[in-house]
């Protein structure tokens, strides 16, 4: 039987690794990993901060509440009334848009989507890589493109923060340990990389590229919260479950063998 | 039995026996478990058992709370599990305990079968037992199938469709049958509203009522043991099996060792993975029902997906490969065979039957066919396996072969499905889907030859 069970594992570990060795190629962008800590509530409220102020003029979060947020984030009521809420006056109501649904398909070709799960539907590492990968694009119809998200109808909502990129060219597929090197926030002299895409910035914006990462770092940890409020208490209450369960499972163990001690 | 006791519980006893006369409630504690006899040596694959009854309280008892504030109409739907998500109170340890117990409760169910094939516990004369609990296999399928489609997520809706879409290939009535089951010509709100009347009535009570067959049917044989050998025959001079225990208290403190064991891992994947990389909660699934926009990959739950990949299999290369291998098999049977000539003939014209079907019917047809037959070669276990002994402990090398390709085949199967096809992987898809049904048509073969060891008289236990 252990012989078997071995026997089984290796051939499964045999037969993913196999399958994997098929798949060589896959689909996937290349994207810049995000470094998030959920537990720090100045990245946090920052990100909310540049989400009241730079994306709810369009996209919603709809199913996410202002008073939520505030209470998760430990911002005071007086400070989310002032600085936060801008598109109601009620601290329970949901965080929508003003920007009429029909309204935003005319200007921009198609309504912008709900962000309450985006950070769920796509990842984290694919926000950060987006939000910072917008370049000047003569051709397009907002003067914007993205080189992680191609044709994309969104202008650079935040150039004003980051600046104007321009794109330089792609990094070579085959040099895929540079792009490592590369993708943190480091800027290459001029150049940087984000994604597999050198861009060169034409005009400095208000924050620097290092503030830049920054902010968009906070901005998709904010957005990773919303998708899931839940996260902040959930791991907190199950290190307690797990606790108590191995607790219940030695206290099972000791019971299983005082009942089975004169069975021969 | 309970008179020496009598003047403890004098007031009790009356009560008890005020019920007993009208109603059977110590008769059937005795019978079914402070009597009912289980092998002493049972080891942890008997964990799974009353692990799935665990399992299905625990979805009954979840999904009864998730119905006070789901709303199942396609405007409400995905809003409102996100609204449990995030406002009602623990709202989201509900829907997490619910979604991630899907997946969990197949896990059960598996190991449980898998316990039952290689210990031989369908296997005569327990063959009933075997059939209900693949009636309840199905029934599970449908109800996690149907579940699967009341977030209203992007994948829910498309997912729902891929599969209702496969009624399409039955001649004639298909697409009309697939039309009714919709209730509209797409899935719409009208799929929504039964899909879940179904899962939260029609197939929660079947499944309560198949898992009762399931113990009465188990109760009337007796349980099998590691060693697949019969306890009753060794008795004591009161007809109690001498490697018998009673299952309360004794079996059933044992079980809550798996009971305390398996939560862990359950509330640990709940708390700490409840999306389990996409596995257990699918990236497509966050993102509302959209009827213009296909996900890139349509995907099942991974429970599904050995049944999906044999589907997706199903090209006319592969028609072509079964086209050879029936050929082999008629030309085989008039060689070699020693069987009637009626027999011969018979099985000939069944063979013609089959390969005209192969080569005029289309891929998908079949897809459909080999996955309903897929599923369908569980129900035939109790008879296609000939082995004089039950126990894997005791089973030829060719039965342990035999079993060790065929979960490669399922488990390469199953990781396929969860991955969008590539013409190598749906090369690797159907030599899979070759190795797992030639489990089944060969086991009559593999299982009567090699070297059986000798079954023990009496289950092999040390008390410790």
């Amino acid at each position: 039987m252990k012989k078997l069970s071995l026997l089984v594992v290796a051939l499964v570990s045999a037969a993913v690794i196999g399958s994997s060795a098929f798949a060589a190629g896959g689909h996937g962008a290349v994207v810049d990993q995000v470094h998030m800590n959920m537990s720090d509530k100045a990245s946090l409220q920052n990100g909310a901060k540049i989400f009241v102020n730079y994306c709810l003029s369009c996209h919603s979060a709809q199913y996410s509440r202002y008073n939520r947020v505030a209470k998760d984030l430990d911002i005071p009521l007086w400070q989310l009334k002032e600085n936060l809420m801008f598109t109601t006056e009620k601290e329970g109501d949901l965080m929508k848009t003003t920007m009429p649904a029909e309204n935003a398909k005319a200007w921009f070709g198609v309504a912008p989507p709900d962000l309450s799960l985006v950070a769920r539907v796509r990842s984290p590492d694919w926000i950060y890589t987006y939000l910072r990968a917008f370049y000047i694009d003569e051709s397009s119809p907002s003067g914007w493109n993205n080189s992680l998200f191609e044709n994309v109808a969104m202008p650079h909502a935040m150039y004003e923060l980051q600046g104007v990129q321009k794109i330089v060219g792609k990094v070579d597929a085959d040099s895929h340990g540079a792009i490592d090197a590369h993708a943190s926030s480091d800027a290459v002299g001029d150049h940087k990389v984000v994604g597999d895409t050198i861009f060169e910035l034409s005009h400095p914006g208000k924050l620097t590229p290092v503030e830049f990462d920054k902010s968009m770092t906070d901005l998709t940890t904010f957005l990773s919260y919303m998708a899931e409020p839940a996260q902040l208490q959930r791991k907190t209450i199950g290190v307690y479950t797990i606790a108590f369960l191995i607790i219940l499972l030695i206290l099972c163990i000791l019971l299983k063998k005082e009942y089975w001690r004169d069975v021969h | 039995m309970a008179i020496h006791r009598h003047d403890n519980h004098k007031s009790a006893n009356a009560v008890m026996e005020w019920v007993d006369k009208r109603f059977p409630a110590t008769k059937v504690w005795n019978e079914h478990l402070a009597e009912y006899m289980a092998a002493k040596n049972f080891n942890f694959w008997y964990f799974f058992g009353s692990l799935a009854i665990l399992m299905l309280v625990l979805q009954l008892a979840t999904g009864i709370f998730l119905t006070m504030h789901y709303k199942p109409d396609a405007e409400l739907a995905f809003a409102s599990v996100e609204y449990i998500m995030r406002d009602v109170p623990f709202g989201w340890l509900v829907r997490y305990l619910h979604s991630t117990g899907a997946s969990m409760f197949f896990v059960v169910v598996y190991l449980h079968m898998f316990r039952g094939v290689i210990y031989g516990s369908h296997r005569e004369p327990r063959e009933l037992v075997w059939l209900i609990g693949c009636v309840i296999f199905v029934a599970l399928m449908a109800e996690a199938f149907m579940g699967y489609l009341l977030p209203w997520g992007n994948m829910s809706y498309w997912g729902a469709q891929v599969i209702l879409s496969l009624f399409d290939v039955i001649p004639y009535v298909g697409p009309a049958l697939t039309e009714w089951i919709r209730g509209d010509f797409v899935i719409s709100d009208a799929t929504l509203n039964r899909f879940f009347a179904f899962h939260v009535i029609l197939l929660p009570l079947i499944l309560v009522a198949l898992v009762f067959l399931h113990l009465v049917a188990l109760h009337q044989v007796g349980s099998n043991n590691p060693d697949g050998i019969e306890i009753y025959d060794h008795v004591d001079e009161d007809g109690k099996p001498l490697d018998g225990i009673a299952f309360f208290p004794y079996i059933v403190v044992k079980d809550l060792i798996g009971v305390a064991g398996f939560l862990i891992i359950y509330l640990g994947n709940v708390f700490f993975w409840p999306d389990g990389g996409g596995v257990l909660l699918e990236k497509d699934n966050f993102a509302p029902a959209n009827s213009l926009q296909t996900p890139p990959d349509i995907v099942p739950l991974w429970y599904f997906t050995p049944f999906y990949s044999i589907l997706r299999a199903s090209t006319t290369s592969l028609l072509f490969a079964l086209e050879i291998i029936t050929g082999l098999i008629v030309l085989w049977l008039w060689i070699r065979a020693k069987v009637s000539i009626k027999a011969k003939i018979g099985f000939t014209l069944l063979a013609i039957g089959v390969f005209l079907g192969l080569l005029f019917g289309s891929g998908k047809a079949w897809g459909v066919i080999l996955m309903a037959a897929a599923i369908v070669c569980f129900f035939l276990l109790p008879w296609l396996d000939r082995s004089p002994v039950y126990s894997i402990r005791y089973r030829s090398l060719p039965f342990k072969i035999a079993l060790v390709l065929f979960l490669a085949a399922f488990f390469i199967l199953g990781y396929l499905g969860m991955n969008s096809p590539t013409p190598g992987r749906t090369l690797l898809a159907q030599i899979c889907t070759v190795a797992y049904f030639a489990f089944f048509a060969l086991m009559p073969w593999f299982t009567s030859i090699g070297k059986t060891k000798p079954e023990p008289s009496r289950v092999v236990y040390e008390a410790h």
